[in-house]
């Protein structure tokens, strides 16, 4: 069985923000809408300082806590551990909001572009109609995905089936692939490196793994 | 080393998410003191009217909030799982059950209304504990603190609306009591557990002393009122309704920080080690 995850080496990302620049491209998502981020944390106190570029986003659950509240049955998961929100269901209660801890969704309350309406380029990336007033996230560019899918492509392995902030990061830092395959990428490299995850307290089971050093975890 | 500070205030449940808390909380507190009241052979048309009132209204807040009304209905589509939609289908059978007793005066119309508001409110304190995003609503404490701030604005409220009959001052004063102790075991826990700094920070805010120091008055009013001082029972008892709707404006709109990122290793590069992030 497929276990769709994304991987972060935090050694390498250097917060270029290329990734949410290639997030917004693929997606076109509206105005205060962004689903891959990338957080600048700082620690510690001068002169003792250290700085963490933290990629962020939907972390794919294996328990999403947001399909969990979500009455009106729009948040769903599927088999390969791809979280979807239907946006024909979706009511906008923001209720998913407040159950991810990963601050992953966004609400549409003004649907707006960068110029005003959506523009052409706008129109041609994503239908704008569909954000407004529903809750959107990332979905790990789950039309390459399948697209790539149906034409015999691997998602991690081949870039025109794998997300486009993974395809657009500069640095490799980002990784996807299918946890459950012992060979792919992201398996071997959460395999032979030490890793976090967010919250895992909360038991969500997230599907972001962020490497911060060599050796077995 | 500490991580900086990265939790912040939700912003998308505003004053009708909290609306919603204040109609359902007051609203089925009044239909259970509506049922005691009865049992006590007290005329509880009003207070159980005007119950019912507030939980309707508390959800027309929740209707005016959604981004898309018009799909309202697709709130009932998951019942297996979400607290929301169990809120919701328990509105209805409780409605018309109290009215119905209101029509009817059968009294076990009446006990099904009290039934299905008690598990009305405690959908509602459920709703909260499942927003694992919020610290100050997933705390297990939250559902005795919501349960016990409905039970102490109901009873409260019933003093003003309904007659402010000894049993009834003595309900009520009990209850502001139960939901002092609920908010502060509620406040410790907070505390012991390290909610984010930005929902501690409110319980030292001048404004939520202030809110707490009239539940202390409401208190010694409800006191005063169960030696036989009406009018200090019916001040008592609004003050105990009013500042259980202060308590949930805050808790929804204030004091509602999401969990943030957090960094528990920083990265190792070139020749650094990596070091352990405490979080703040």
């Amino acid at each position: 069985m497929t276990r769709y995850v994304m991987v972060a080496d935090l050694r390498r990302c250097v917060g270029c923000q290329t990734c949410t620049a290639a997030c917004k491209e693929n997606n076109g998502t509206p105005v205060g809408v962004q689903w891959r981020r990338v957080l600048d944390i700082e620690a510690g106190e001068y002169p003792d300082v250290s700085r963490v570029f933290l990629p962020t986003g939907c972390n794919h659950c294996d328990k999403p806590p947001c399909m969990e509240v979500c009455p009106s049955t729009a948040t769903g998961k599927r088999a390969d551990g791809l979280v979807t929100i239907d946006y024909d269901l979706c009511i906008g209660c923001s209720y998913c909001i407040m159950a991810c801890p990963y601050d992953a969704r966004f609400k549409v309350e003004d649907l707006a572009y960068s110029y005003g309406e959506a523009n052409a380029a706008d129109q041609a990336r994503s239908n704008p109609a569909e954000f407004d007033g529903v809750v959107s996230k990332c979905t790990f560019c789950i039309d390459r995905i399948d697209a790539g899918l149906a034409k015999g492509l691997v998602p991690g392995r081949d870039m025109e089936a794998t997300p486009a902030c993974v395809q657009g990061c500069i640095s490799g830092a980002l990784r996807f692939g299918d946890l459950h395959d012992p060979n792919s990428d992201v398996s071997q490299l959460i395999k032979n490196n030490k890793y976090f995850r967010q919250h895992e307290e909360e038991g969500t089971g997230p599907g972001f793994y962020y490497l911060w050093d060599k050796g077995a975890p | 080393m500490k991580q900086m500070i990265t939790a912040r205030l939700q912003n998308s449940w505003d004053l009708r998410a909290a609306a919603n808390f204040i109609g359902g909380g007051t609203g089925t507190g009044l239909v259970v003191a509506s049922g005691l009241g009865w049992l006590l052979g007290l005329d509880v048309t009003l207070p159980l009217l005007a119950g019912l009132a507030f939980i309707g209204l508390g959800l027309s807040m929740v209707w005016l909030e959604i981004g898309k009304p018009w799909r309202a209905l697709h709130v009932f589509f998951h019942p297996q799982t979400s607290w929301m939609t169990r809120e919701g289908i328990l509105a209805a059978p409780l409605m018309a059950a109290g009215a119905g007793f209101w029509w009817f005066g059968h009294p076990a119309l009446l006990a099904v209304a009290v039934f299905f508001s008690v598990g009305f409110i405690y959908c509602q304190a459920r709703i909260l504990r499942a927003a694992k995003a919020i610290p100050a609503w997933s705390h297990i404490r939250t559902v005795p603190l919501i349960m016990m701030t409905a039970a102490a604005e109901g009873t409260g409220l019933f003093l003003v609306l309904g007659e402010p009959a000894p049993m009834m001052v003595s309900a009520a004063l009990a209850m502001a009591m139960a939901r002092e102790a609920a908010r502060e075991a509620y406040r410790l826990a907070l505390k012991r557990d390290k909610a984010p700094e930005g929902t501690l920070e409110w319980f030292v805010r001048p404004e939520v002393r202030v809110l707490q120091a009239i539940r202390w008055v409401s208190m010694v009013l409800l006191l005063v009122g169960a030696f036989g001082s009406a009018p200090a029972a019916m001040a008592g008892g609004l003050l105990a309704a009013l500042t259980g709707w202060g308590l949930k404006v805050v808790m929804v709109t204030k004091a509602a920080f999401n969990r943030g990122a957090r960094v528990p290793r920083t990265p190792v590069r070139g020749r650094d080690s990596s070091r352990i992030v405490q979080p703040r």
